[in-house]
């Protein structure tokens, strides 16, 4: 018998591997490690800001400030590195030093001035990407001998795959992302504050340490994730990411994460990424679909597991 | 008193005061805790206790006066910092984190750990052995809402005592268990005791501080009454000393049940029945009467009470009001037909916390005139301070957030929303549920005399005695079915009680 918290977690993977399968009977080349792989490095960015805001809402909060983060460190990046020609390995500790300082004043403000996440990011939201905008409105192009060798490098893997580095840095956040949640006292705050704040408290776990980590941990999130995206597209946009915040907490929900906080899983947010990628890649591959159409199905998903999450919270209260 | 010299407080709180703006709400109080006793803290609601309890443990600061454990001079300024001295609070509403395993509840932020990770496995065997001193066989890996609230208080307590509490102070631990359930607290507390371990017990049940506490410390009104072995203080002196001049007033108040003259029914209920709820109940209450309704918890008692109120619908049978048939969907059509419910669960199903008094109160009033007669502030406020006077609620104000007042004043601000609208049919579920002897006895009185006017009631409660105190018939519930209906001469508590447990 599997334990009812793993429930959602599992129809998203059978979902995963039955789009798969499907996908692999229908077209040629849909079935193959190189898929999986590009779904990796197509949603690194995307994968990297759920991570982080599956932090916020298993501490029950919601952080929409994100898609602006990650714009506002590609444009610094690119700047920084293009038209100042500052080493990239200064500017990357740079930006994520901006960008862990930008969420611990959120934090603060959400913990010291009992404001609403919502709001308080929200603010966040604008102020990021007016700031990047101002910083440069056209896209910027990088050129750096760095950002091509990072494009060539990679692991070789048998069945001729290709496992960029990208990739890699992605699965090692994931791995450091998991440790923190599921192993570290930190992670066990972030569900004890997701459960009941005042409960937490009065047990003794630090809460405005414990809330302002968690903004700030989504908000560095961010910036690495704007690094990322930087490496994808040689370029850093004021544009990029409108919505990402939205994508992202999709892919957490999808992932069996409760929006109301305290119950949820790392792994579950890689599912709902992936998930939301392969329909995608299968929209792609279908060809004669309009691309929205994987909107729609994002929707209609989303709609399913809320549902679904409810009717399994109500029979676990029954039971 | 010689003897208790000869030993040292293990926990000595010596002049606290602690003002509020408009209350001192602790006047020079001293309390002491010996090593190994079970000592009863009481009071009526406003007389400081969790005042005093929230400054020992670390919630709030003292204005003056000083804490010292084992003759070290403390000032724990938050819970962690009271918990690590060795301060254990365990609260009246269990304050763990029901999303959480139960071992993770019993070692948060102290979760033994290799290279920083967590040991689940490691974490979850010291739970289980733990909780064998408890006679607790659980999977600890189970979330803890899994579990029921008293073995949540239990894994509370547990978690106090393995923090190495020296001091454990429990607030009310009782309120919400059995009678079997707060027979295996008690083992418990007794051996705790015998390791040593002080305990502060804060409780409404006066019965159970006889069964449990060596001693005992009055407060009333901030000011410490005095600290007395258990034997010194029999159950009357003990009232005597929590409610001062007000005893008079309780103990007068012996009437005998007054014998229903035969009139006429307002409210008819034939074979009710909603699914896994009420089992084909039928009842009747009479204009002017009060009739009550015992059982255990789940027997079926909040269940009617909702049922009545249009909360849950009936599957099958009937309602009638004054002889005619009605259907209540919602609450909004059993308020159109003149009934008014005060919930069990004053604090997520009565009050409306960051509202004030007066916006409390005028709810159900509003609620009936509907949207687009809006009562205006100032009529709110008239209304608002007529209850506060009549009823004595304790508030500078018609202002004040109801979540700041104590439970018996919360629960005289939800009386008044409802008999605001002049109910006919009034229907109390657990209207005394932990509430000091004060308001207690203040409610009863107003039972009676909002059927002396005319006004009918219907009250569910779980004790007997105040049952038997008000009222002219007691329907008997078990299994969601009623099982008796006694009154007139058979009425006594011993009768409700042997139908409750069916022999």
């Amino acid at each position: 018998m599997i334990a009812r918290r793993f429930v959602p977690l599992l129809a998203t993977f059978s979902l995963l591997v039955v789009m798969f399968i499907i996908g692999g009977f229908q077209f040629e080349g849909f079935a193959s490690f190189q898929v999986v792989t590009n779904l990796l490095t197509d949603n690194a960015f995307l994968l990297v800001v759920a991570l982080g805001m599956t932090l916020v809402i298993l501490s029950g909060g919601i952080d929409l400030s994100v898609g602006a983060v990650v714009a506002l460190s590609g444009v610094l990046c690119a700047v920084l590195i293009s038209e100042y020609q500052w080493p990239p390995l200064l500017v990357f500790p740079l930006v994520l030093v901006i960008g862990t300082l930008f969420g611990t004043l959120m934090g603060s403000l959400i913990y010291f001035y009992k404001l609403q996440p919502f709001i308080v990011t929200l603010a966040g939201m604008f102020f990021a990407r007016g700031l990047a905008t101002t910083i440069s409105e056209e896209s910027v192009g990088i050129e750096h001998p760095l950002y091509y060798a990072v494009a060539d490098s990679g692991i070789a893997l048998p069945g001729n795959a290709w496992l960029p580095s990208y990739a890699i840095i992605v699965l090692a956040v994931l791995a450091g992302l998991f440790l923190l949640t599921h192993y570290s006292r930190f992670g066990g705050y972030v569900y004890a504050i997701g459960g009941n704040s005042q409960s937490a408290a009065l047990m003794g776990v630090p809460i405005a340490r414990s809330t302002i980590g968690i903004y700030a941990m989504s908000s560095f999130l961010a910036a690495f994730a704007g690094i990322l995206y930087t490496f994808y597209t040689f370029s850093g946009y004021a544009l990029t990411g409108i919505g990402m915040e939205l994508d992202a907490i999709a892919a957490v929900v999808i992932g069996g994460t409760l929006l109301t906080g305290g119950s949820g899983y790392i792994l579950g947010t890689l599912l709902g990424v992936m998930l939301m990628g392969i329909i995608h890649t299968y929209i792609i591959f279908e060809g004669s679909l309009n691309s929205w159409w994987a909107r729609i199905a994002i929707g209609l998903l989303l709609f399913v597991f809320i549902a679904l999450q409810k009717v399994l919270n109500r029979s676990s209260q029954r039971g | 008193m010689q003897q208790e010299q000869s030993e040292k407080a293990l926990f000595e709180l010596s002049n606290i005061s602690k003002q509020f703006p408009g209350v001192k709400a602790l006047d020079a109080v001293n309390f002491r805790l010996f090593p190994g006793e079970v000592h009863a803290l009481l009071g009526e609601n406003g007389a400081g206790k969790s005042t005093l309890v929230k400054i020992m443990t670390g919630v709030l600061p003292k204005d003056s006066g000083s804490i010292q454990l084992q003759q070290q001079e403390i000032s724990p300024s938050n819970t962690a910092e009271a918990q690590k001295l060795g301060i254990a609070p365990v609260y009246q509403e269990v304050n763990l984190l029901p999303n959480l395993s139960v071992a993770h509840n019993l070692f948060l932020g102290r979760e033994p750990t290799r290279f920083g990770c967590i040991r689940w496995q490691q974490m979850a065997e010291d739970a289980r052995q733990l909780l064998k001193r408890f006679k607790l066989n659980i999977d600890v890996t189970e979330s803890l809402s899994h579990y029921s609230v008293a073995i949540q208080q239990l894994v509370a307590i547990a978690r106090g005592v393995a923090m190495n509490a020296k001091v454990l102070v429990l607030d009310e631990p009782t309120a919400s268990l059995d009678s079997s359930e707060v027979d295996t607290l008690f083992d418990i507390l007794r051996q705790l005791k015998s390791e040593g371990i002080a305990i502060l017990f804060i409780t409404h049940f006066l019965e159970q501080v006889y069964q449990i506490s060596d001693r005992i410390t009055v407060l009333r009104s901030g000011k410490l009454i005095g600290e007395y072995p258990i034997t010194d203080l029999p159950r009357g002196k003990l009232i005597e000393a929590m409610l001062g001049q007000e005893l008079q007033q309780v103990t007068g108040e012996q009437t005998e049940a007054t014998e229903p003259a035969k009139r006429e029914p307002l409210l008819t209920v034939s074979n009710a029945t909603v699914p896994h709820s009420v089992d084909d109940v039928s009842l009747t209450v009479n204009k002017g009467e009060a009739v009550g309704m015992a059982g255990l918890l789940g027997s079926g008692r909040t269940e009617v009470c909702r049922a009545l109120f249009g909360i849950d619908t009936l599957k099958s049978g009937e309602i009638k009001i004054r002889q005619q048939p009605v259907t209540l969907n919602q609450p909004a059509d059993a308020m159109q037909q003149g009934i008014a419910l005060c919930p069990e669960d004053r604090k997520t199903d009565g009050i409306i916390g960051p509202l004030s008094i007066r916006e409390n109160i005028a709810l159900a009033l509003q609620v009936q005139a509907g949207w687009w007669r809006y009562i205006s502030p100032e009529k709110q406020r008239t209304l608002a301070n007529q209850y506060i006077e009549s009823f004595h609620i304790a508030t500078p104000d018609s202002e004040k957030p109801i979540e700041e007042l104590s439970g018996g004043n919360q629960q005289k601000v939800i009386l008044a929303r409802w008999l605001a609208i002049s109910p006919q049919l009034l229907i109390l579920d657990e209207p005394t549920r932990g509430i000091d002897i004060g308001a207690h006895a203040e409610i009863i009185k107003l039972i009676k005399s909002l059927c002396d006017e005319g006004m009918s009631l219907l009250v569910a409660s779980s004790e007997l005695e105040e049952l038997v105190a008000f009222a002219n018939r007691v329907v008997v519930m078990r299994d969601h079915r009623k099982v008796a209906e006694l009154q007139g001469a058979e009425l006594s508590s011993q009768s409700i009680m042997h139908s409750i447990a069916e022999v």
